[in-house]
């Protein structure tokens, strides 16, 4: 069968089950857009290609599946780059295909030209440029193979224009064998003397801690997690990237470490003299001074990426391999430790002592942000996915919603990218059409891709908004006033501009808008009852609202400053 | 003057502790931009880099890194080029367990006032002369980095030296262990 190189590339994705793309067409992806009329391939249209990349991320978070974005040359392929390094910062398998310039004009400068495989270089797991047509079927099957095997990735096919054009014999690879990759090797058989060793520290700690990394999620390991735990009753915690990983509300978790992480994770593992990390990095956010955390413990370090295992903190035991089949190989052998009761009972005074907490708000308003994440918590259906931006909001969420189960939030943690939120929802609503998704977003991150809403509201895809408005850069605005002697610059928005009703309205969405706390459980059971179009509420919280717990950037996590009204009184 | 004595060889001369990888990749284009890219962003440094098509066939290229072992931990290098989709295999040779080789060319203008010191330079390194002409020679020396060193250095007396050097070539001593990122030690 002769095919197109156009065809051949969306007979492929089909090939890979795709069923959605996310993207906009241009100059030099038009040949593709054209047999994808005929494609059972759902296209959604975005109105920005950042977006098509965030809503194929979202999509990915939301389903465990790869997600897929389609963009032209130059313009169309930058646009796509924060995405693509926001991916690869998380693991979240991607592909990515860009139109590209003839191949003729490669290296010339010609319009819309951009070398999109060089930029993306040091931001994908691999690219491809793809220059004849009878490569494409294997440069499509090794795309998703090294995006979803391994540590999984975004990786960027790019497509010269005369190559979609010309015409091939249809062919598909039938495995792995056939990709062309001489040197990944994505499988790593578990070194049996290490899995010992692992049994032997677990056996002998005292005051073991699970530190559980978005890598547990990566490799379906939650059911392994949770067994390994309950059996052993090692505390839990939850990384940024892992909430969802353990049930939020089960009894052996500590819920989050970290920057603005919850003072008994942070203390358990600082205090602890066995972590286990899972699928964990031992990141900037997670550690703070790195010479001063967890000084007391060994370390057993569990991860898919060899490059992780001794990246930042020495491992005593490295452990190079798949989350799930480590935990059930630990299984086989019994690991156990003696009894916990005394290291329970330190936990559980921590648990006491500094809970998540902030003050109540005022009858008239402003409304707490937590209070109204916690509002929309119990309001909303078993099972609801939650994307977020960046900044406050987005602590506030991993702090306060209770996830119970994976692939629930949809977050951007280690790029931390502002604008992330909105189209991650909209890409996670349509891998997941059944479950609410909710996105709680900042102001400041809204204005950045709040346009998506057009294309919810155009392809029928119904997410809910809520803006925590705060009217600033609140994340920015909390160290200036803390680290800045509250020297504000630059991070004043507005609450009113926009007007964010209206600009809801004005993108076919239902826009309402909360002061109080009775106003806010009203809209929030408006919002639910409304199933066919997307809705934004403006929800007015206080400015000067903080995030805590806080470690302060470079500081060691003992001197974590809780909430103030746990401080006590130095006089 | 000192007694003219033969080149040893022996010394490592580098200022920086280093490491050589021996990386073979698969020949596709851009494969060293993605080599060099990485080293780059990592802040790992390159003291020098050979590279060229494998003995096996067009398919493969041997790239010869020394690495400047102090900006960064020899595993963490070696990991982190073990990701390259294109990096097939990984050889970390020390030093101490290499045999190593360079080579030098040299042009070194000349007149009959230095042509008997130069000659004697040349033979005392093992080097020789390659091309000629009236007012200067080009010379070659292929031999150990230190020997290629020392030699740089015995060229310094004379005015004018354009000076090229490949970086190193290096293979395990015969009959030394290996280590793989991924398949152990071999
Ligand atoms: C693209 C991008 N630009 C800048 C930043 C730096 N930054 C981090 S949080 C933040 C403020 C976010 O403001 P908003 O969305 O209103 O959230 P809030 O902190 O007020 O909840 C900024 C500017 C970023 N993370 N990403
Ligand atoms: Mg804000």
């Amino acid at each position: 069968m002769q095919l197109t190189g156009a065809q051949a590339l969306i007979k492929s994705l089909e090939q890979q089950g795709v069923d959605t793309v996310f993207g906009l067409p241009g100059g030099a992806i038009l040949p593709v857009y054209d047999p994808l009329l005929d494609s059972s391939i759902r296209h959604i249209l975005v109105r920005h290609e950042q977006g098509a990349g965030h809503m194929a991320e979202g999509y990915s978070l939301a389903t465990g599946r790869p997600g897929v974005a389609m963009v032209t040359s130059g313009p169309g392929s930058t646009n796509i780059v924060t995405p693509i390094a926001n991916a690869h910062m998380d693991s979240t398998p991607l592909v990515v295909v860009t139109g590209q310039v003839a191949t003729s004009s490669i290296g010339l400068d010609a319009f819309q030209e951009c070398d999109i495989t060089g930029i993306t270089m040091g931001v994908t797991k691999h690219n491809f440029l793809v220059r004849t047509a009878h490569d494409i079927p294997r440069a499509v099957a090794a795309a998703f193979h090294l995006a979803t095997t391994g540590r999984p990735g975004p990786v960027l096919i790019d497509l010269p224009k005369d190559v979609a054009q010309s015409t091939m014999e249809w062919w598909y690879p039938a495995g792995p064998e056939e990709y062309d990759l001489p040197g990944y090797h994505p499988l790593v058989d578990l070194d049996e003397a290490d899995v010992e060793r692992a049994v032997a520290l677990i056996a002998a700690a005292e005051r073991p801690v699970l530190y559980v990394g978005g890598g547990t999620l990566k490799s379906r390991a939650t059911a392994e997690l949770r067994a390994f735990a309950e059996r052993t009753r090692i505390p839990v915690v939850t990384t940024l990237m892992a909430r969802g990983a353990f049930p939020h509300s089960h009894e052996l978790h500590l819920g989050m470490p970290g920057m603005h992480g919850v003072y008994a994770a942070v203390t358990a593992m600082q205090r602890s003299d066995l972590l286990i990390a899972l699928g964990a990095r031992f990141d900037d956010r997670v550690t703070g001074r790195t010479a001063a955390f967890a000084p007391g413990a060994r370390v057993i370090h569990v991860d898919i990426d060899r490059a992780e295992l001794g990246k930042i903190r020495q491992a005593d035991v490295a452990i190079q391999g798949d989350v799930g089949a480590v935990l059930r190989a630990w299984e086989a052998a019994g690991a156990t430790p003696p009894r916990l009761d005394t290291w329970w009972s330190e936990i559980r005074s921590w648990q006491t002592t500094y809970p998540l907490t902030y003050d109540d708000e005022p009858t008239e308003g402003p409304l707490r942000p937590q209070h109204v994440i916690e509002s929309l918590a119990a309001n909303a259906p078993e099972g609801t996915i939650v994307a977020s931006g960046v900044g406050q909001h987005q602590m506030w969420t991993a702090q306060f919603w209770p996830f119970e189960e994976p692939n629930s939030w949809v977050n951007s943690g280690g790029a931390g990218t502002m604008g992330f939120g909105v189209p991650a929802a909209i890409g996670a609503k349509v891998g997941r059409p059944d479950r609410t998704v909710w996105c709680i977003d900042g102001d400041g991150c809204f204005q950045m891709t709040a346009q998506e809403l057009v294309t919810a509201r155009s392809e029928g895809i119904p997410v809910k908004i809520a803006i925590l408005n705060n009217s600033y850069l609140g994340m920015v605005r909390q160290w200036q006033e803390m680290f800045y002697d509250e020297r504000y610059s630059e991070v004043y928005l507005s609450a009113d501009l926009p007007d964010y009703v209206k600009l809801a309205e004005a993108m076919g969405c239902v826009g309402l808008r909360a002061t109080t706390p009775k106003e806010m459980s009203d809209v929030i059971d408006e919002a639910n009852a409304i199933n066919d179009v997307p809705v934004v509420i403006d929800f007015r919280v206080d400015a000067t609202e903080k995030v805590f717990p806080m470690v302060p950037a470079g500081a060691s996590n003992d001197d974590i400053l809780v909430h103030p009204s746990q401080r006590k009184e130095t006089r | 003057m000192n007694t003219p004595e033969p080149f040893a060889g022996e010394v490592v001369h580098s200022p920086v502790r280093h490491h050589i990888l021996s990386v073979l990749v698969e020949n596709k284009s851009g494969v060293l931009a993605r080599i060099a890219g990485l080293f780059a962003r990592r802040g790992f440094n390159i003291y020098s880099l050979a590279v060229a098509p494998s003995e096996r066939h067009a398919r493969f290229s041997r790239i010869t890194i020394v690495v400047d072992a102090e900006s960064a931990p020899l595993e963490q290098v070696m990991g982190q080029l073990d990701k390259l989709v294109n990096v097939v295999d990984i050889w970390d040779i020390a030093p101490r367990d290499a045999v190593e080789r360079e080579l030098l060319l040299a042009t070194i203008a000349t007149d009959v006032s230095n042509r008997t010191s130069l000659l004697d330079i040349l033979g005392r390194a093992g080097a020789s002369i390659i091309d000629v002409d009236p007012g200067a020679v080009t010379v070659m020396l292929a031999g150990t980095p230190a020997s290629c060193d020392e030699f740089e250095r015995a060229l310094e007396d004379y005015s004018s030296v354009e000076l090229h050097r490949t970086g190193r070539l290096a293979v395990p001593r015969l009959g030394q262990e290996l280590t793989n990122p991924e398949r152990g030690s071999r």
